[in-house]
């Protein structure tokens, strides 16, 4: 295949559009910080205003940063499931992995009072929410895995996606009856989405789970190429199936569950993101997909933040209705110029 | 002579097809390299499941396969990755590689863990573009090309994977007679000049009995094998099609509608 050398300039200039957005990103929020005195106080030296010091390092850089990981985690466990159910309309969202976790969230934060009743949970019902989240999404995984083994046909699988997304929505609000008024609304706020607000542990916690993820979806990059051309031919190629599905899956279910289970449930990213960039590097090859798949992703989660943080006043919006009104366009705009969806 | 010479593939009393469904069963045949051999047979006979089952991609309910001297089953699937390559009758899942990307899958089996290229892979690929005429096509996507073309992508990316055996399943299906003879010309050549063993299956008897080294006929009963000439003196062919409908002329080496 061909080498990630014509993509050069291409990445120089995404790499180069992240920068943009990421500061971008960082200049805005709901106080008021002059570029000068934003640089300045990147630069190492300190502004006038004490808080803004305050702001922009505690604030606004972990909030980017958690930007950076859940655009583009998802985004690569986008393309990871396009790929692997050889299905261009695959996503977290469509195929119910985001309700799966949805539905672990739930259960957990629901739960907490009960739970809470117990002993006190600060850092423990971070960990528990991102099992309950990996775990929810890995299981709608796997059955969707089952399903699709049976079902050739492309439409039927996105048809059970949502079927799944219903049964859990269902189960959700079965939930959200018995539960207290206080955890219900945590988990309205949490399933709103939002990158901002996570306490340095939960950051890292994310950060290793994506970074596992990730580590996961290079190593199978060969085995993805391969994918491409079906599983008789990968499996005649030496790529023995069941592993390197399972490592697909799990590269999935941790980036889509664990990023759920800390940004709340965010729609489209994972599956516009991946045409997005097709549409500049057109390739297949995972080789130049994956980082260039990040990267974008990053950028465009950023993007949405920004706008979702109303830049200069108190409002902030939640973050997946920006990604909706975003991403759902982009998807019915490439299946009307392109008439189908190529992967 | 044959005796002398080193089987690349030999079949022995084989029985295929599902747990609970035999297929086809008393199979035995063997080739050598440097042959290009035809499997033909009526619809559902089990000319399909018997590719399959030759190239590992199901399991066999009895008997022996042995490729180059050793069982089937001993072949791990790395090994198995560089003795034989597959053309299958399903699609590549994506059409939006292009025909160099598709060709350069087939070198995956040498390539390392991510997949580079080496200078030899890229040898090998430019010769298997330029074997199947594609060249021109290279950058091409596969959406963009007619059956014919894709069906040589196929057969290349195949060939780069550079295995002694190459199983096609009906590579000439959904071709005009121009590009049936263009596709087994090449694969003729193909198996002469590199001295592979290529088999595939086939509707396309008297083009086959034109072309092949050797012909395998799936009847459901005896299943001879042999050289067209063995075959037509046997007069195996006439009994493949029920007699009233169809006839073979042993003169032309094809078959005739009874009117």
């Amino acid at each position: 295949m061909h080498s990630i050398k014509p993509y050069r300039i291409s990445f120089a200039l995404i790499a180069l559009a992240l920068c943009f957005a990421w500061l971008l990103n960082i200049s805005s929020g709901s106080v008021a910080i002059p570029f000068e005195a934003m640089l300045s106080v990147l630069t190492g030296s300190t502004a006038e205003v004490d808080s803004w010091n305050y702001i922009i390092w505690n604030y606004r850089i972990p909030k980017a940063f958690t930007a950076v990981l859940v655009g583009g985690g998802l985004s690569i466990s986008g393309l990871l499931m396009q790929t692997l159910f050889r299905n261009p309309l695959a996503g977290p969202f469509v195929l119910g992995i985001s309700s799966g976790a949805s539905l672990g969230a739930a259960l957990v934060l629901m739960s907490a009072s009960f739970i809470s009743g117990i002993a006190s949970f600060t850092f423990i019902n971070d960990i528990s929410m991102a099992i309950a989240a990996s775990l929810g999404s890995f299981l709608v995984l796997l059955v969707v895995m089952l399903v699709a083994n049976r079902v050739k046909d492309t439409m039927a699988l996105l048809i059970i996606g949502l079927m799944f997304g219903s049964i859990t929505a269902a189960l959700v609000s079965v939930l959200a009856y018995f539960s207290s008024a206080e955890d219900l609304q945590r988990f309205i706020f949490w399933s709103f989405g939002s990158v901002g607000n996570l306490s340095s542990q939960q950051v890292m916690l994310l950060s290793g789970v994506v970074f596992l993820g990730l580590l996961l979806s290079v190593l199978s990059i060969k085995k993805l190429n391969a994918f491409l051309l079906g599983e008789n031919y990968a499996q005649s190629l030496g790529v023995s199936l069941k592993k390197s599905r399972l490592i697909i899956i799990i590269a999935t279910g941790l980036l889509a569950g664990g990023i759920t289970a800390f940004a709340g449930p965010i729609a489209f990213i994972g599956l516009a993101v991946p045409h997005l960039t097709r549409q500049i590097f057109d390739t297949m090859e995972h080789r130049v997909l994956i980082p260039a798949v990040f990267l974008y992703g990053a950028i465009l989660m950023l993007f949405c933040d920004t706008i979702a943080q109303l830049p200069n006043s108190a409002n902030v919006l939640p973050i997946n209705a920006i990604t909706s009104l975003v991403g759902a366009p982009v998807v019915i705009w490439l299946l009307v110029r392109k008439r189908k969806m190529l992967f | 002579m044959s005796e002398l010479k080193k089987h690349s593939i030999e079949v022995k009393n084989l029985s295929i097809g599902y747990k609970n469904k035999t297929v086809a069963n008393n199979i035995s045949f063997s080739m050598e390299p440097g042959q290009l051999c035809a499997i033909v047979g009526v619809n559902g006979v089990g000319k399909s499941t018997l590719l399959r089952t030759l190239g590992k991609l199901q399991p066999k309910l009895s008997g022996d396969i042995e490729i180059n001297g050793k069982t089937l089953e001993r072949h791990s699937s790395f090994e198995l990755a560089k003795t034989l390559s597959f053309v299958l009758t399903e699609q590549p899942a994506s059409k939006n590689l292009t025909v160099q990307e598709l060709i350069a899958l087939g070198r995956q089996p040498y390539t390392n863990w991510i997949g580079t290229l080496t200078i030899e892979d890229k040898r090998q690929v430019e010769e298997s573009l330029s074997s199947f005429l594609l060249k021109k096509l290279r950058n091409n996507k596969c959406h963009e090309l007619s059956d014919g073309q894709l069906q040589r992508v196929l057969i290349a990316r195949a060939m780069a994977q550079d295995t002694p055996l190459i199983l096609l399943d009906e590579p000439t299906t959904h071709l005009d007679l121009y590009h049936k003879v263009q596709i087994l010309k090449l694969l003729q050549q193909l198996a002469h000049t590199k001295q592979k063993t290529i088999i595939f299956t086939t509707h396309e008897i008297d083009l086959a009995i034109q072309l092949c080294d050797k012909i395998l006929i799936l009847d459901g009963k005896v299943n001879p094998s042999g050289t067209p000439s063995e075959l037509i003196e046997q007069k195996h062919f006439e009994q493949l099609f029920p007699s009233e409908m169809v006839q073979f002329d042993a003169k032309t080496g094809s078959f005739k509608v009874n009117k």
